[in-house]
């Protein structure tokens, strides 16, 4: 079994296990994700159709309007929003969503280095991602 | 951490109150994050994500469940306009679902003691900032004409940061609250004459999609007003992210920087063909059925021009003329608004173009003499667009 673990920064507090949803694309929350079901909605973006729920969700960034950090919140309101979100580079909508949803959160990890599937624990007061299985 | 926090700062993160704590700790992560060294406190802040329409159900419940969490104001907080006219949504054709969740949001607003001010333009509606006092705004225009205009100091604030930082009384210090990044990176020569507010809107149009999050200084503009300066700031915090600008001998008494090669500030020059060009891009259509001034919402200078322009005459479609509620007080006391309504046009307060659901409304295209209206009309309300000056649309529509 893999013992491979990065070191990251942490964004908002909490430890959570998944498994790897992961985009190399970035996310803008805003129109992307329905909060009612944690699909993904967005017309040709990577993750279309996917569902992000309890999901580790590891993308390079957020980007776009300010609402994406509403749409987290609404997500993590009805039981949809991911385990855990870890981005290559956090920007204030995905941290301000991680935070007001209360969503484990850290950054600084090399997205190439996790993989769909993974089985990942996320340690976000000490900004670790440990894979667990692959 | 590395931002140091005051003992007081270090209260409010461990607040009892879940409201305080929350706020704290989002402004000591985005602090974190903008690499800033401490936090500073602020006099006032400007709220956005007010409209229904921007935020959504997720909103409603965000602002519902912290006003419930007890969260309150420690400075005045002004707010960004709603998706309606608060009394006339009806009128506007506001549908009552959308009635509905629109007033949950300004009844937490009120709760958490948000002045409902619902205006883009604080500053001309009883918030103004002085010069070189740390604020927290967000708004994109207000943010730059509290910055250049005023000469205050503020970041492009989130909703919800801003709205952090007017429950602590705090953000945290970067970017533009430390003055040595309020120096130009562009100095822009303008060669045309700026006649018209639009003029001002379209050089902002240009300057925004170049200068792109940085700091303009322009020479060569021999005057300009102050609803002047609110149409170039707006349109450059549309087309682009600038905070921060300066015009020679309107808004500041430096003298332009060193530009060109080996200065690290980039020379560019807005000529007149480019303005010609400007009008082009931001038009797609002649036709309009609904005309709308006021974004930024409209000085009482702007309505009465307008109710002057129409007296006696009939508009043919629609026009909505956006303001802040206290100035349609003046409006309506000076007669402006009642000249405006029997040409068949409509003041309209609290809300405006781009945040109203105006695609639901049965618009199909938009006149306005607003860069920053036309940037965003076409994503957000589904809408083509006629951009030109204000007497030039009115006398289109009074033929």
């Amino acid at each position: 079994m893999s013992a491979e673990s990065f070191q990251g920064r942490t964004i908002a507090d909490g430890t959570a296990a998944g498994t790897v949803l992961r985009s190399t694309e970035p996310i803008s929350f805003y129109g992307a994700v329905d909060i009612e079901t944690g699909e993904f909605i967005e017309e040709g973006h990577q993750l279309e159709g996917e569902n992000v729920a309890d999901r580790v969700l590891v993308f390079p960034r957020g980007k776009g309007s300010t609402v994406g950090s509403y749409v987290l919140y609404g997500l993590a309101q009805r039981g949809n929003a991911p385990a855990a979100i870890v981005n290559a580079e956090t920007e204030t909508i995905v941290a301000t969503g991680a935070i007001l949803g209360e969503i484990p959160c850290v950054d600084g990890i090399d997205v190439d280095g996790l993989a769909d599937g993974d089985r990942v624990r996320v340690d976000a007061d000490a900004g670790t991602v440990e894979v667990l299985s692959e | 951490m590395a931002l140091a926090l005051t003992a007081d700062e270090e209260a409010l993160l461990e607040s009892d109150d879940p409201a305080v704590r929350k706020s704290m700790e989002l402004l000591v992560r985005l602090g974190d994050i903008y690499g800033a060294a401490e936090m500073v406190e602020i006099a006032s802040a400007q709220a956005s994500g007010i409209s229904y329409k921007s935020i959504g159900d997720p909103g409603v419940e965000f602002l519902e469940g912290f006003a419930e969490e007890g969260a309150e104001v420690r400075v005045s907080t002004f707010a960004n306009p709603a998706g309606m006219d608060i009394e006339r949504w009806e009128e506007m054709g506001v549908s009552p679902e959308f009635a509905d969740q629109q007033r949950r949001i300004v009844a937490a607003l009120r709760e958490m003691g948000v002045t409902i001010s619902f205006t883009c333009t604080p500053y001309l509606a009883g918030n103004l900032p002085r010069r070189n006092q740390h604020i927290a705004w967000a708004e994109s225009s207000a943010v730059s004409f509290a910055n250049s205009v005023v000469g205050a100091r503020t970041n492009r604030e989130g909703g919800p940061s801003a709205l952090a930082a007017a429950i602590t009384g705090r953000t945290p210090r970067y970017g533009l609250h430390l003055p040595e990044n309020r120096t130009p990176t562009h100095q822009v020569h303008v060669e045309p004459s700026l006649e018209t507010q639009s003029d001002f809107a379209a050089l902002g149009a240009w300057t925004g999609r170049i200068v792109e999050d940085e700091i303009p200084y322009f020479t060569g503009i021999d005057d300009a007003g102050t609803d002047d300066l609110k149409a170039l700031g707006a349109a450059m915090a549309a087309t682009g992210a600038v905070a921060l600008y300066f015009v020679e001998d309107i808004t500041t008494d430096d003298a332009p920087p060193a530009a060109g090669q080996g200065t690290g500030v980039e020379s560019l020059t807005f000529e007149p063909t480019d303005l010609a060009d400007e009008y082009d891009e931001l038009t797609d259509t002649e036709e309009a059925d609904l005309i709308v001034f006021g974004c930024p919402h409209s000085s009482v200078e702007e309505i009465e021009r307008v109710a002057d322009r129409v007296e006696g005459e009939t508009i043919e479609g629609d026009l909505w003329v956006c303001t802040s509620r206290s100035n349609k007080a003046w409006a309506d006391r000076m007669g402006h608004t009642e000249t405006i309504e029997a040409a068949g046009g409509s003041v309209l307060s609290d809300t405006c173009n781009v945040v109203a659901p105006i695609e639901e409304m049965g618009y199909e295209s938009t006149a306005t003499d607003s860069a920053k209206a036309a940037t965003y009309l076409p994503g957000f309300g589904n809408q083509q667009v006629k951009f030109d000056d204000k007497l030039a649309i009115l006398e289109e529509a009074t033929k």
